[in-house]
């Protein structure tokens, strides 16, 4: 239909390397280029702060992007901020701070899990796996903060979609689907994301001790109040030492409900809220900014799970399945806790066989929900499904694949065998 | 306009049109099946209405099994396949094709479960918009995207075009608040895609499918967030004496932190035409009046009142209203929404564009379109959803004149590039259809469009769903794109739109 649009970069000069960090998006396009002509298959990073999650898969070369980075246009009174694939999200916090502004989905930091400190990693990653924090159920994930991108297709062609506006319906939304892609279909190199003015303020209320059941009752009748939460977690005991505040006096499981807005509007929400909920056999307790915000902090980087040494699922299913599916993992020995409102549980497990994940995968299916994991002992890796799907998805994620990497050098195989 | 090219029409499917219908008979009832000129009349054009064209056969499904099953004939048999919602479509996205089926959805109109436990509605897709509020109001609750014409466009059309509202800004399009949806595929597979959980597996399907215009499956099943209401909203009414003030005014009220749930823009000539239509008690003297909504409780809007009034204030604003009732607040809008009819009195007839821009640039596009209106001897009107970006003007003119309609395209087709060049989108809620398919070259090059052509064929490999929309069929960049309203008449009149 269209007469063929050559680009032809031949501006990388350095192929020979094992590991290439381009630091321009003609490198970039060149070195995917001279891939696609070779068969040469390539693995995509930039800070790694997630490498660890996904099949482990073999690439020739590494396609490192973290020379790629830069702030390319910030524009806070249009709510957006242009950048390359390669930035800091570090980078991008801090510039978003002078103008009081936020990336609202609360990208999950797993650095604490994998590296024992905090590593958030770069932007092209936060989006391409598409991990949301807290406040995902009122504000959405990363996918739904993107407004467009520019990336590099598993042929070398440089290829974008969407813009800068937030109301755009020209073409398909590709920056859907190359979120939570995991580098599978493109090289994203530039992002516009779509950014938000930070609360004036926040308190959390914790209700402290509730049974595991009256606290998902909580948590549900709090996500369907006007009171409009923007966090939701509960933490059994065995996670208490990980929140020690002055203000709480309890040390047994908490639930905690997260209020922003402005100050004046959050007391009047939190004592709504508090009568809603219909509270007589818990003890209450309201932390204050400062502590609500290390708490939240803690719970989006997952500190709990800063100590763990072996495996860790993240399970997402309807928030009212959550406690039958809990009830019924406890066999396995677990820990666990819940965020998003009870829409996402984090499950930890010190001991796994094959037999015992095929089960809880059982259990998830049932629920209707799905299991991603996101850290397994080495030696199951290989035969383990790290991401689940059914055939006709995978029949769909295959051609869909193809459509963008017909050769499947883009990290082949990290979320399923064959794509 | 109407010089559009469509697909080839295949003379084999025309001439076996008998075959194909009692082949079809095999799958749907007869009844479900209609055939006659007389039946397919009402189905030859959506709310694009400058565009007719009836299809080769009308087929309204009433299971999943009878909309695969004809899916699957069709594809094997290479029959083009239309699919259509409510048909309020505003940029021709289920105009019919000569040899084509049109697989209408309508008999798709049940609400199949309120689940309060999960925050959402599962309905089938030729549910309206609005009757999703409906059946979840009494609880307090209610579905986020309103696009002005809810009381009839159907929550699948919503998932296809992506439909927005007024309350994009806060509260995002349909994409950002659609959990799940099942789908057919143009070989008959029916796949589900999310479901009621926040995230699903593997790729974003589901976001891919939405706004895809019903190029790449059948929707069967949608389900959707419903949120709770809000515990109070109000709206301010504010007059600006420039164009530029009120855009000021806008940045700033977005640069204080404040999120309003809607701020709507009209400029002098639309709203005198509305004053004079339907006595909205709009200032008169203003060039820019602008609706600015909040929501939230008490304090907190309050506090955000104050503060939209003193930004207001300090960009020498010459009138400010803020809403004392419900029944005031749904005035203020009522105005609004009467702005376009109020332009069907000004002129025979009206053009009416869809161009999304950053906000910032709102005093620049429409200075640029005031030229334009100088340059082509046409005058014009603006409305613009000023959160998000959307501009809608309205170009007036007389379709009995050959030349003022050909000037009128021109002057549209240039006002969508204009938006494309500031950094906006050809189209901001309206899709892209037949209506904008020549101006995709205006916002993608030849390998971008590649691309989207490459997923089509990946699910639709010989191109037999919904083809000839959204794509350009030559790579020429034709000079096309608006929504035709004639001497007030349009396919449904009594639809609030925009």
């Amino acid at each position: 239909m269209f007469m063929e649009e050559k680009q032809n970069f031949q501006t990388f000069q350095d192929f020979s390397k094992t590991t290439l960090k381009p630091v321009s998006l003609a490198d970039i396009s060149s070195i995917v280029i001279e891939c696609y002509k070779k068969n040469i298959p390539l693995e995509i990073c930039g800070l790694k702060s997630k490498k660890n999650i996904g099949r482990n898969f073999q690439a020739e070369k590494t396609l490192d992007l973290s020379n790629y980075s830069g702030i390319i246009e910030y524009k806070p009174e249009e709510l957006y901020i242009k950048v390359k694939a390669g930035t800091p999200l570090k980078e991008i916090k801090l510039e978003l701070d002078k103008y009081n502004q936020q990336l609202a989905f609360e990208p999950t930091d797993f650095g604490p899990l994998f590296s024992g400190k905090s590593n958030e990693g770069t932007i092209g990653g936060v989006i391409a796996c598409n991990f949301a924090g807290p406040r995902r159920f009122k504000v959405g994930s990363a996918r739904d903060h993107v407004l467009g991108f520019q990336g590099v297709n598993g042929k070398g062609e440089i290829i974008k979609s969407g813009g800068t506006v937030v109301k755009n319906v020209t073409g398909y939304d590709l920056s859907k689907i190359l979120s939570g892609s995991f580098g599978t279909l493109a090289v994203l190199t530039e992002i516009s994301i779509k950014v938000l003015p930070k609360s004036p303020s926040n308190k959390t209320l914790v209700i402290e001790n509730p049974h595991l059941i009256k606290a998902m009752d909580y948590l549900g009748l709090a996500l369907s109040s006007s009171s409009d939460p923007s966090g939701g977690v509960f933490y059994p005991e065995y996670f208490r030492k990980y929140f020690t505040f002055n203000d709480l006096t309890t040390d047994g499981a908490i639930t905690a409900i997260r209020i922003e807005g402005p100050s004046d509007s959050i007391d009047h929400r939190i004592n709504k809220l508090c009568k809603e909920l219909q509270i007589q056999n818990n003890e209450i307790a309201v932390l204050e900014p400062e502590q609500s915000n290390i708490f939240w902090e803690k719970t989006k980087s997952l500190q709990v799970f800063s100590e763990l040494k072996n495996n860790l699922l993240r399970i997402v299913n309807p928030p009212s399945e959550t406690f039958e599916v809990i009830s019924k993992l406890k066999i396995f020995k677990i820990k666990y806790f819940v965020d998003w409102g009870g829409g996402l549980i984090w499950v930890q497990l010190d001991n796994i066989s094959l037999q015992a994940l095929k089960e809880i995968k059982k259990v998830i299916d049932n629920a209707s929900g799905y299991i991603t994991v996101i850290k397994i002992e080495e030696n199951l890796k290989a035969s383990i499904d790290v991401f689940t799907t059914d055939p006709i998805k995978y029949k769909i994620t295959e051609k869909i694949k193809k459509s963008f990497d017909p050769k499947r050098i883009l990290n082949p195989g990290k979320m399923y065998s064959g794509i | 306009m109407t010089n559009l090219q469509m697909p080839k029409v295949e003379k084999s499917i025309i001439s076996n049109k008998d075959k194909i219908v009692s082949d079809i008979c095999k799958i749907v009832k007869e009844e479900n099946i209609l055939s006659h000129n007389d039946e397919i009349k009402p189905y030859e054009t959506d709310a694009l209405a400058a565009y007719k064209q009836t299809p080769l056969v009308v087929v309204l499904p009433e299971t999943i099994e009878e909309v695969s099953a004809v899916l699957k004939y069709c594809n094997e048999n290479k029959i083009k396949v239309v699919p259509r919602g409510a048909g309020t479509g505003l940029s021709g996205g289920s105009l019919p094709l000569a040899d084509c089926v049109l697989l209408a959805m309508g008999k798709f109109n049940k609400i199949l479960e309120l689940d309060y436990k999960n925050r959402c509605v599962v309905a089938q897709p030729c549910v309206t918009n609005l009757a999703i509020t409906n059946a979840v109001q009494d609880k307090g609750f209610y579905y986020a995207p309103d696009p002005s014409s809810q009381i009839a466009c159907s929550i699948g059309g919503n998932v296809a075009e992506n439909s927005g509202g007024v309350h994009s800004l806060k509260y995002g399009t349909t994409t950002n608040n659609l959990l799940g949806i099942q789908v057919v595929l143009m070989d008959g597979t029916v796949v589900r895609f999310g479901g009621k959980a926040m995230d699903s597996e593997g790729y974003d399907f589901l976001g891919l499918m939405t706004g895809s215009e019903g190029l790449l499956g059948v929707i069967t099943e949608v389900t959707v967030k419903i949120l709770k209401s809000s515990e109070v909203v109000k709206a301010a009414l504010v007059g600006f004496p420039t164009i530029e003030d009120a855009g000021n005014c806008v940045a700033q009220i977005i640069a204080q932190g404040c999120i309003p749930a809607g701020m709507e823009i009209m400029d002098k000539a639309l709203t005198k035409a509305t004053n004079d239509y339907s006595k909205a008690g709009y200032p008169t003297d203003a060039e820019a009046m602008m609706i600015i909504e909040f929501d939230g409780t008490e304090h907190e809007v309050e506090s955000y009142i104050d503060k939209a009034k003193i930004i207001a204030e300090k960009n020498n604003s010459s009138s400010l209203k803020i809403s004392k009732t419900k029944e005031e607040r749904l005035k203020f809008w009522a105005g609004r929404k009467a702005a376009f009819p109020a332009c069907g009195v000004l002129a025979p007839d009206y053009m009416c564009m869809d161009g999304s821009i950053p906000r910032g640039k709102l005093a620049e596009v429409l200075k640029e379109i005031t030229r334009l209106s100088k340059k082509y001897d046409l005058p014009v009107a603006n409305a613009f959803h000023a959160g998000d970006g959307n501009l809608h003007p309205l170009i007036m003119f007389d379709a009995n004149n050959e030349e003022s309609l050909r000037k009128t395209e021109e002057f549209g087709a240039e006002i969508l590039k204009y938006c494309v060049k500031v950094g906006g989108a050809l189209t901001g809620e309206h899709g892209v259809g037949i209506e904008k398919r020549e101006l995709m070259c205006e916002a993608f090059n030849n390998t971008d469009i590649q691309q989207q052509l490459t997923i089509k064929v990946a699910l639709d490999p010989n191109s037999l769903l919904n083809p000839g929309k959204v794509y350009p069929i030559l790579r020429k960049c034709a000079e096309e794109g608006r929504v035709h309203v004639h001497g007030g008449k349009t396919k449904f009149p009594d639809i609030p739109r925009f």
